[in-house]
């Protein structure tokens, strides 16, 4: 009898072990937030406008926003999310273990994302692309007069192989400063330890207002890359892949048709896609795997794309640029809700 | 004549005492110590002055009182922050009946906090937190006279402190989705829950394996070299890492807290150099008093609790303490992981677009909270030693 407890134990455990793997790769993450309750969404937790944390403990952000908007869709509780914040580094292993249901947090879209890293992306949310901020007084108008300064970078990010890719077409030198952290590079920018900070527009144009001088410094008039950052599922998992796309596409929907936060519940048409949006006539929500008023739920949790964005990125001084509606000239475009 | 001599009035050395003697004893008493003193003098004015022209007209405290609550809980909902009220009431309660069992330290440590509360209920907050500030002293006052004398209780005390750890976890957490959940713990009471955690279960856990390393039997003391050595071998981020993110991998579907991934981490981590701190009081033991137990017909058992740990135990005071202070500061790297502890706090305030570029005064906060409470386990530790008599040879 003795003989056979190794084997036994040895057994069980690797059943232990086993039976997690087989059951979750067959269920949908859709199916393991509504079991839970909850909505695990991954964010950064410091990048103003984006994501961080406020003053009374709760988040708030454009993506945060979007992470409520998720759950407002499938669960119809915009409250019912938890925030898990992440470093850059750990936002892909965070998604792949499945530690988090989905990632919104500032993520540029890439080819080599998109496919080795094992992530499916939603719709881009914001267009953003990479620029130079530089003191005013050096008189630096375009990116061939950089060659010989000091540009401070952060680690990690696209951003960084980006300004290497430029400079290299370009034929100039330049002297990269690599920081760890957001907050550090702006301070030292600040106390004149770089000359030029090259990062996203958006976040070149929030920080700017952080600097002690902010008319001191400009931002060239180039854009370097397309940076388009949406959230991002986990590779494999259509059915949930398919509702995070959605409800972005609802927030597009929304603005383009002048649904707003405080007129979903009211809004009277007799258009039969606005109504087949609103839960009042069809079936799409059922095709989703979701209510009938996900739509609904979602836009009067956080209001549409223009109301999403003046609340959290219009008093940073961003302007809509690209990140218009198709109908005004922008990128951003609904895919018929049909 | 003889007399005369005797009663002969001598004068009193003049100026042993005073402010003035003290400075030319210790400060100016040879030329060269006068011109070192004055130099050190004009270094520490250049210093200070930069800082407290800093600190004084530029700096923007605001930051500080505005941000206050997010130190102190993090994101900890505001509807339920009478879970951590409660938890506070309780650990009152207990401190309050041991100062009046013990006194001495823990009495002292009782007057401290209860001036901190009275301190903030001074500060501009608002009405109920002033009423829970007050509340907190009335009830260390009230236990401190309800306990006071009644000696009869101090196992009863003993045992509601090692229960108070588990309730305190639960009043915390609440249950289920209405409760709070731990990713929403943060701040100085995610930092003080991991502190607390890491140095309650890694100091026993450490003696273990102290005394496992010096067992005769080679198996066990094999297995708790190789634990140690490894353990030391690594640096904590590393283990936090990986208890971040390699759990996952391998364990797919089980979901195992972070903040517990976390205690557990800071908590093996630790029990590694504790056991090494212990294994130094050990080694300082004389064979004859194993010798000595054995003769008077003590068991193993018997000899390691009340021969051989409590000598060895007291000399290492020191060590073990500052692994205490030491494992304190450690907790800050699990702002690195996505936990917003007490620095996570900090570095997500000087983030929010309200607070832009008041690193120095959030950071400067931040280090005081610190200091606070690494002072206060290295005040205790003296205490502690004072009374045991180490030190006094």
């Amino acid at each position: 009898m003795r003989k056979y407890l190794f084997q036994t134990a040895a057994l069980v455990l690797a059943i232990l072990f086993v039976t997690p793997l087989v059951a979750n790769s067959q269920e949908s993450i859709l199916e393991k937030i509504k079991e839970r309750g909850r909505l695990i969404c991954g964010v950064n937790k410091e990048l103003p406008g984006f994501g961080y944390l406020s003053q009374d403990g709760t988040w708030k952000g454009f993506d945060v926003d979007y992470g409520r908007a998720i759950a407002a869709a499938v669960l119809g509780d915009p409250k019912k999310v938890e925030f898990r914040p992440l470093k850059a580094a750990d936002r892909f292993p965070a998604l792949q273990t499945g530690e988090i249901d989905v990632l919104i947090r500032n993520t540029t879209w890439t080819l080599t994302r998109d496919t080795d890293l094992g992530a499916d992306f939603a719709p881009p949310t914001f267009y953003d692309g990479q620029g130079f901020m530089l003191r005013k007084d050096l008189g630096i108008t375009s990116l061939k007069e950089l060659a010989g300064a000091t540009i401070g970078v952060t680690a990690g990010s696209t951003t960084e192989l980006n300004l290497a890719d430029t400079t290299r077409a370009l034929g100039i030198e330049v002297e990269p400063v690599v920081f760890e952290e957001t907050e550090t590079l702006y301070q030292s920018y600040d106390q004149g330890r770089c000359d030029v900070v090259t990062s996203d527009k958006s976040q070149l144009l929030s920080r700017r207002q952080s600097l002690k001088n902010p008319d001191d410094h400009i931002i060239l008039d180039v854009t370097i890359s397309k940076e388009p950052l949406g959230p991002v599922t986990v590779h494999g998992d259509n059915k949930w892949n398919d509702v995070v796309s959605w409800v972005v596409y609802a927030t597009f929907f929304a603005e383009e048709h002048g649904i707003t936060q405080t007129n979903v519940n009211t809004f009277d048409t007799e258009n039969p896609e606005i109504k087949r949006f609103l839960g009042a006539s069809g079936d799409i929500g059922a095709k989703l795997g979701l209510p009938k008023d996900w739509a609904r739920q979602a836009i009067a949790a956080v209001g549409n794309y223009g109301e999403i964005f003046d609340r959290n990125l219009t008093p940073l001084g961003l302007p809509r640029g690209v990140n218009k509606p198709w109908t005004q000239g922008g990128l951003l475009y609904a895919i018929p809700f049909r | 004549m003889e007399d005369q001599e005797l009663t002969q009035e001598i004068k009193p050395p003049t100026n042993t005492k005073g402010a003035a003697r003290w400075l030319k004893d210790n400060l100016f008493d040879t030329w060269y110590n006068a011109i070192l003193t004055c130099l050190a003098l004009v270094c520490l004015f250049f210093a200070l002055k930069g800082f407290l022209t800093w600190a004084f007209t530029e700096a923007e405290w605001d930051v500080i009182p505005a941000n206050f609550r997010l130190f102190m809980v993090g994101s900890y909902p505001q509807e339920q922050i009478w879970r951590v009220w409660n938890a506070i009431y309780i650990l009152s309660a207990l401190m309050g009946l041991s100062a009046g069992l013990w006194g001495g330290l823990v009495f002292r440590f009782a007057v401290a906090l209860s001036g901190v509360w009275f301190i903030s209920a001074l500060l501009p907050v608002e009405l109920s937190t002033r009423g829970w500030c007050l509340g907190a002293i009335a009830m260390i006052a009230v236990s401190f006279f309800l306990g006071r004398g009644r000696t009869g209780l101090r196992p009863w005390i003993l045992g509601g402190w090692i229960l108070s750890f588990p309730v305190i976890m639960v009043v915390l957490r609440g249950f289920g989705e209405n409760g709070v959940l731990t990713s929403n713990w943060g701040g100085l009471l995610l930092t003080l829950i991991l502190a607390v955690v890491g140095i309650v279960v890694s100091f026993p856990l450490g003696v273990f394996l102290a005394l496992c390393r010096q067992s005769d039997l080679p198996a066990i003391r094999w297995v708790s070299t190789t634990y140690i050595e490894t353990v030391r071998g690594v640096p904590l981020i590393t283990i936090l890492f990986m208890g971040n993110v390699l759990i996952p991998i391998f364990m797919p579907g089980l979901d195992i807290n972070q903040v517990l991934r976390m205690m557990f981490g800071i908590t093996f981590f630790s029990a590694a150099y504790m056991a090494e701190n212990v294994r130094g009081g050990l080694q300082g033991i004389p064979r004859g008093q194993h010798e000595a137990a054995q003769a008077v017909g003590l068991n193993y058992v018997q000899t390691t609790l009340f021969i051989v740990l409590p000598q060895a135990l007291r000399s290492v005071i020191p060590a073990i303490v500052g692994q205490f202070i030491a494992l304190f500061k450690d907790t800050s790297l699990v702002a690195i992981i996505g936990l917003i502890d007490l620095l996570g706090v900090a570095r997500s305030i000087i983030n929010n677009p309200d607070w832009l570029g008041l690193q120095a005064e959030v950071y400067l906060f931040a280090a005081v909270i610190y200091f606070i409470f690494c002072y206060a386990m290295s005040y205790a530790s003296q205490d502690v030693e004072t009374g045991l008599g180490i030190g006094h040879i």
